[in-house]
Order: C-alpha cells, then structure tokens, then sequence
C-alpha cells in the first residue's frame, strides 16, 4: 500500500521522494501526470485544424501567444469518441526532448485530483492493456483504493503523439 | 555622400562590431598555449582581426585597417604553422588588442590616435616578422612559478563571478611579462598608471609583480564588473550578443504614449461595467472603436521595435563599392533591390559581417577588371546586386554579380591540393562550389588587402548557420555567379492576405499574389490526369483547390467545376512559375507576425507557419513554393490532385 494522503494533509510533507501528480480521467480510467510538467487546465476551445496531420491532431489554439498544438487522447488512443461535454478539458503540459521544450494540449475527459505520491513507492507497471499503452507509463499507485495510473509523459508526447504523426503521413 | 549623421551611425556601428572582435581576440588569444597550435582558437582570432581589418578598410579607419593587417600576418603564420606559438608572440598579439583598443577610443572621442605607442607596437611586429628578436619583449623568466600560481589562486577565491580567473586561468606557468597585459585592461581608472608599474618591476623581480597584482586585481574587479565580463572564453561571447537590443528612446516613448492610451480608453470603457442603458450604446461604440485603433498602433509599435529594414545593413555597400572598387581599379555598379524588406533586428545585425565578407569576395575576385571585361566583351562597368525578398517564411539576400564566376576546376584543384576531397571522387558542381566555405580555403594566387586568405567564406557560411539559415552558391564561369542566403522569418512579420477556405482562414503571403479573380467555369480546362487548367487572358494556369491541398482535413472533399461559380482564384507565382489557388473568398490583408509551427509540433508540409489574428484565434500560413512543389511540379503523382 502506497502512502494515502489529501493535499491539505501532505502540505508539510517535504521529503524529496514526495510527487505531485495531476490526475485525469480518459475512459473511466484515472492517469496521473507529473504536476510539475502542467502548464495549465483550459476550458475547451475553438482550434485551427492543421491540414495533413492525422485526425487526433485537432489543431493548434493560441495560448497567451503561443501557438500549441492540441491532441485528443481519445482519439490518439482509439477509444470510442463520446464528444466534448462540460467537463472535457485540456490539460497544458511542457514536455522535453532533445532539441528542447514543446507545450501541448492534451484533451481528456474530465481533470480530477492532485496527490503526493511517494516514489518509492511507485509499483513497475505489469503488462496490462489500459487505454494508453504501457510504453508511456511510469508505474501503478494506489490511491484511496483505486487504481491511478502514472504517466511518463515526455514519451507519452513525443513519441506516443509527436513521432507518430510523421510515421502516419510517411504512409 | 554621407551627411554627419550617417556617418555617426556608421562609426557606430564599427565601433560596437570590433569591440566584440577584440574581446573575442582578446580572449582567444589567453585560451592559447604556447608551443600548441589550436587551430579552432587561432581560426576564431585570425576572423575576429579579419573582420576588424575589413570594418577598418570599409569605414575609412586606415590606420585600423593598416594596423591589423600586420596582426593578421602574424596569426596567418601561426595558422599556417610557419611560426610557432610563443609566448612572446602571444604577449606582443595582445598588446596589439590594447591598442586597437585605444584607437576605438580615440574614433569614438574623434580625437587623435596614440602615434607613437602604434608605430612602438608596429615595430615589433615588424621586428618579430623579419625573425629578430623584438626590442621591447624582455624575455623574462618566471623565476617562482609557485609563488605566482598561489597568488593567482588567492585572487580568484576572493573574486568569484569575475572574469579575473577566467584572464588567467588559462595560463597555469603564469611568466610576469603576461601580467602585465592582463592587468591593463581590467584596471578600471587610469590603465596607464598600473602598466608601466608593473613592466618596471617585472624586469627586477618577480615578487613584487604578484604583489601587485593582489592589490589591483580584487579593486578593479569590483569596480568595473560589467566591462570585464563580457571577454570571457570564446563559447560565452556568443550569448552576450544575442541577449539585448537596443532600441531608439523614440519608439520606447511612443510605446508608452500608446499604453497610456489604451489605459484611458479602457477607463472609458470600464465605465458600462457598473452600468449600462441602451443611450450610452453609441459612446460604447466610440470607445471599442479606439480600443481597435490603440490596439493595432501598440501591435505596430511594438513590432516596430524589433524589425527594421534591410536597408540598414545595405546602406554601408553603398560606400564600401565605391571605395574598393576605386583601389581595386574597377567599376562596379551597385543595384539594391527590396531595400524596405524587414527582418529581425537581431538577424540584421548578424548577418551584416557575411553580408560585407560576400560583397568584398564579388568585387574582389568576382568582376573583373575594366581590360578584362572588354576583352571578354562585356560591358566596363561590373553590376553587383543585392536584393532581399520574403519567400516561404523565409527572408531571402542574393547576392549576384556579372562577373568571372567562380573557377570549377580551380576550386577542384585546391582542395584535392588542401586535402578536402580526393581525386577520384565524384562532385557535382554545386558541391564543387560549397567547397569554398571551408576554412582556410583561396583559390586567390596572392593575399590582397582585401581577401584571398579563405577565412571570410567560413565565417560566411557558420553566422548564417548560426542563425539557422543556409547559402547556396550558383555560377556560372565568365557570366556571373550568385549566393543565396535564406534565413528563417521567425520573428518577422509578413503582410499577408487572409483568404477563407470553407471555415478557416489561411494567410497567403501578399508578395507572392499577382492578382485574384472571379473564376468564369468556362475557362476551365480539365486535363488528362484529371488536374485543371485555367486559361487566364493567353496563358493557362494550373490551378488546384486548397481544399485539395489540405486533404488531410478536407479530404472528403473535392473539386467540381460547377462549384467553381462563385468563387476566387488567387494567382500566385513562385520560381518564375504561375499557379491558381482556388478559394471561397478573400478577407483582409495585414501583416502578420509569424510564429513557427515547429516550436511546439513539428514542420507540416505547405505550411510556412502560423500567426495569431485579431479575434485571438490561430491562422496557418501557407507555404506558397513548398505547395507548388508539392501540387504542380509533379501532377501525376499528387493524389490530391485527381479530382473527379
């Protein structure tokens, strides 16, 4: 069993091997981000779709003067589409790579909850066929019983999202 | 020619560019350690004096130019390993800094230079060129190297941040004579007072040289930080550069004048929020109408500040061709085209140095001279053009001249000469010509005031890359040759026409639009491959929908001539070549700053990038000479195109 803590009760909590982790729902299944990663949550809003990208390449939006392009999990994923009701949003992440920093949007169905999350007891991620594959995820915790599934999201964007698009169009 | 306040901005301008070569020289010539030869420090100092020497050449600073021609002479032997490294060398290099320095400070106070110190200093590079011993580099010994380095370290310690370690951290066998030159630029008030201190004792004793140094080294370290930080190791120098512009008080005020604005039509506007009756619906009418006014001037203001037009870089030719062309005995005309084309400031000022290197390599080895010319049956005078366009987000220099053209089996020659490529390999001719911008490499027989030594091409070739762009050389022997420089648009702005496209809106670069007009259906001509052909007055047009080139989107859409109706055809031409887009309609032109798709996706074909409109929302701007490659070189390949 992993630590279970709140927020409020964790603020104190200043041990080095704490993270914060910024969940989200996609599919009935809870995903948890690396806070530190998110730039933002946005409400939905009208994207500029890109011609030639694939069609989970919604587009770019303008955020504060950036150009960022906007992915729908769902669709990168082949989950069933359920369309954009009021608790769809995007979730804004800065990811790494080797030429440097990306910000992306990633669309999700609903942003739920931050924990701290202990690294150590982070558990390896069994080979199991959650919505998004396992090569993007980090590790398992529990967290009040249920299941959060924590994401490596660098990979997850730049090869789960950014890589793959030229692939498709080299098709 | 020049009235006084041209002439100002030009000395301006040299004097910024080679103080930034002679920190580079200054710090390059401290990495160096005698007896080596690193040939990647000794290339970057020889550019830096080249550059000076050509700056000197090109503003009428003769002295300047004279001066480090000698230098360059030196370090062209250290280059060439036909001297070696020596720390009397390295010692004598760096006085030379010191007092291309002064000669700085004397053009910027306009007043005279320090004669006998540059003729004192001129002579013993003479001196050390013709193999004798220079007379006033005292060979002396560093009778107590530890004692030295102690005090070094000391020094250090005290004095973190401080480039002090970084003047001497290159030299662990600190001999005194080196003191003494990296003390006289870091002293802050009076240099000349420290100097000769110190060269008085140095030739005494050794002991009281560091003590010295540990009296003025922490003082002046904590006087004078900003100056002495910016000659640190060759990697830092770069940076520094690219951090700051500067910009003209004017437009700042202008700027502030415009927020003031802004913050009194927002109060006017704020006023509704409390209360609003439908009488006050013409005075909210009145204020969201300045909002729109203040907001484009801030935005133009604000864009102001960072783009200026290539004229300021092209404006110094104008005095740099007449005066070589003179020395040189040739006659060349100058012919500026695009002079308005803007582009970031930060990008003008860098490609300026290139600029000049090309410039000099066309009239120096590219036209001819007046005898040559008639013989070859040209007109006397020699036409050198430089023009700068926008292209595919790109901002495009040429440089082109109607001279000689460059030597293909010259250059082939050379560099199997200089080892560069082996004989039995196979070169097409523009690789031929890219051989040029290696280091080192001239096919010019003798070493002209001028060039001929191959350092200007390097230098050429790395600044635009550093800048991320590329240059492309086309010739042609006895008829001309012209270099292609394209350097990404990030941060420039294009004027663009928006054209809508079903719902959205793309940008087409205004520069590439000849003209729009309502497509009559009867002209169409639908061809073999299913593609169109559109007679325009005597000429037929491929045209394609944009529809069809955005396929990934629209792709369930296509192309009927019955829908053509009521529709637009904008026709563009890029390379020489004429197309027709169609769209559904035309909306305004503006400028538009340009924001690169790649920064946080990656490069999408037939996109040059993506801009923000004035609604907040994100527009794509299309790449006009990638989509012809894409849509019209090769009809029969393009799927999209094979429209029912």
């Amino acid at each position: 069993m992993s630590k279970v803590q709140t927020q409020y009760e964790s603020e104190l909590d200043l041990s080095p091997d704490v993270l914060q982790f910024l969940t989200f729902i996609l599919n009935g299944e809870e995903y948890g981000v690396d806070i530190l990663k998110v730039q933002g949550i946005q409400g939905w809003s009208k994207v500029t779709p890109i011609p030639n990208t694939p069609d989970f390449m919604l587009g770019v939006i303008n955020l504060r003067g950036a150009v960022v392009p906007v992915v729908d999990l769902r669709k990168r994923f082949q989950l069933e589409e359920v369309g954009y009701g009021p608790t769809t949003v995007v979730i804004v992440v800065k990811v790494k790579d080797d030429e440097g920093e990306r910000v992306v949007g990633l669309v999700v169905d609903a942003v739920s909850e931050v924990y701290n999350v202990n690294s150590k007891e982070i558990k390896p991620s069994p080979n199991f066929s959650g919505s998004i594959s396992t090569e993007y995820i980090r590790g398992l915790s529990m967290i009040d019983s249920k299941m959060v599934i924590l994401l490596e999201i660098d990979s997850l964007v730049n090869a789960g999202v950014l890589d793959l698009v030229s692939n498709e169009l080299v098709n | 020619m020049f009235d006084e306040e041209g002439m100002d901005e030009i000395r301006q301008i040299f004097l910024e560019e080679s103080t930034e070569g002679l920190d580079v020289m200054e710090s390059g010539l401290l990495a160096l350690e005698p007896g080596t030869a690193d040939m990647e420090t000794i290339n970057n100092i020889f550019r830096a004096a080249h550059s000076i020497k050509g700056g000197g050449g090109t503003f009428g600073f003769i002295e300047v130019s004279d001066f480090t021609h000698w230098v360059e002479t030196i370090l062209d032997e250290m280059r060439s390993g036909e001297r070696d490294v020596t720390e009397d060398g390295i010692t004598l290099l760096l006085e030379s800094v010191d007092c291309l320095r002064g000669m700085m400070d004397s053009i910027n106070a306009q007043s005279d230079y320090d004669t006998p110190r540059i003729s004192a200093i001129q002579a013993r590079i003479q001196a050390l060129l013709n193999g004798t011993e220079a007379p006033a580099a005292e060979p002396v010994v560093a009778e107590e190297p530890v004692a030295t380095k102690t005090a070094v370290e000391g020094i250090t310690s005290e004095s973190e941040e401080i480039p002090v370690e970084t003047l001497l951290e290159p030299e662990p066998d600190l001999e005194t004579e080196f003191f003494s030159e990296t003390l006289a630029p870091v002293e802050p008030s009076k240099p000349a007072d420290v100097q000769p201190a110190v060269e008085a004792v140095t030739e005494k004793d050794v002991t009281p040289v560091v003590a010295e140094v540990k009296e003025t080294k922490p003082a002046a370290s904590e006087q004078k930080e900003p100056a002495v930080a910016e000659p640190k190791s060759g990697k830092a120098a770069p940076e520094s550069t690219g951090s700051s512009i500067r910009v003209n008080v004017e437009k700042v005020d202008s700027l502030l004048n415009l927020v003031g604005e802004l913050v009194i039509t927002q109060s006017m506007l704020g006023r509704f929020k409390k209360e609003f009756n439908v009488n006050d619906l013409s005075d909210l009418r009145d204020g969201l109408a300045q909002l729109e006014s203040n907001t484009r001037e801030l935005q133009e203001s604000a864009m102001q500040i960072r783009m200026l037009p290539i004229k300021v870089a092209f404006s110094r030719f104008t005095r740099l061709v007449r005066d070589l062309s003179k020395s040189l005995g040739k006659k060349v005309k100058l012919e500026l085209i695009g002079e308005q084309t803007e582009l970031d400031k930060t990008v003008l000022e860098k490609i300026g140095d290139p600029l000049v290197h090309l410039v000099r390599n066309s009239l120096d080895h590219g036209i001819e001279t007046v005898e040559n010319r008639i013989a070859a049956g040209k007109p006397q005078e020699g036409l050198l053009r430089l023009s700068a366009f926008h292209e595919a987000g790109h901002i495009v220099i040429e440089i082109s001249d109607d001279g000689a053209g460059l030597n293909r089996d010259r250059i082939l020659f050379k560099a199997i000469e200089k080892g560069l490529v082996t004989e039995d390999e196979q070169l097409t001719d523009e690789a031929i010509y890219m051989l040029i911008f290696n280091a080192g490499f001239s096919t010019a027989d003798q070493v002209s005031d001028l060039s001929g030594r191959g350092v200007g091409m390097d230098v050429v070739r790395r600044n635009i890359q550093d800048l991320g762009g590329r240059i492309d050389v086309e010739s042609e022997l006895g008829v001309g040759s012209k270099f292609t420089i394209r350097l990404p648009l990030t941060l420039a702005i294009l004027d663009g026409q928006l054209v809508r496209v079903g719902k959205e809106i793309y940008i087409v670069p205004l520069l590439s639009i000849v003209e729009s007009v309502f497509i009559n259906p009867e002209r169409v001509n639908v061809v073999a491959n299913n593609s169109m052909l559109y007679r325009l007055r005597e000429e037929f047009l491929p045209i394609t929908d944009l529809r069809a080139i955005c396929g990934g989107y629209y792709k369930d859409m296509t192309l009927d001539v019955e829908e053509l109706d009521d529709k637009l055809l904008v026709v563009i031409e890029t390379a020489g070549k004429r197309y027709g887009i169609v769209v559904d309609d035309l909306e305004d032109q503006q400028q538009v700053v340009i924001k690169g798709l790649e920064n946080n996706y990656k490069h999408v074909h037939g996109l040059a990038g993506a801009t923000i409109l004035g609604d907040g929302s994100v527009a794509l701007i299309l790449d006009i000479p990638g989509l012809a490659q894409r849509c019209f070189s090769d009809v029969d390949s393009v799927e999209t195109l094979a429209i029912a």
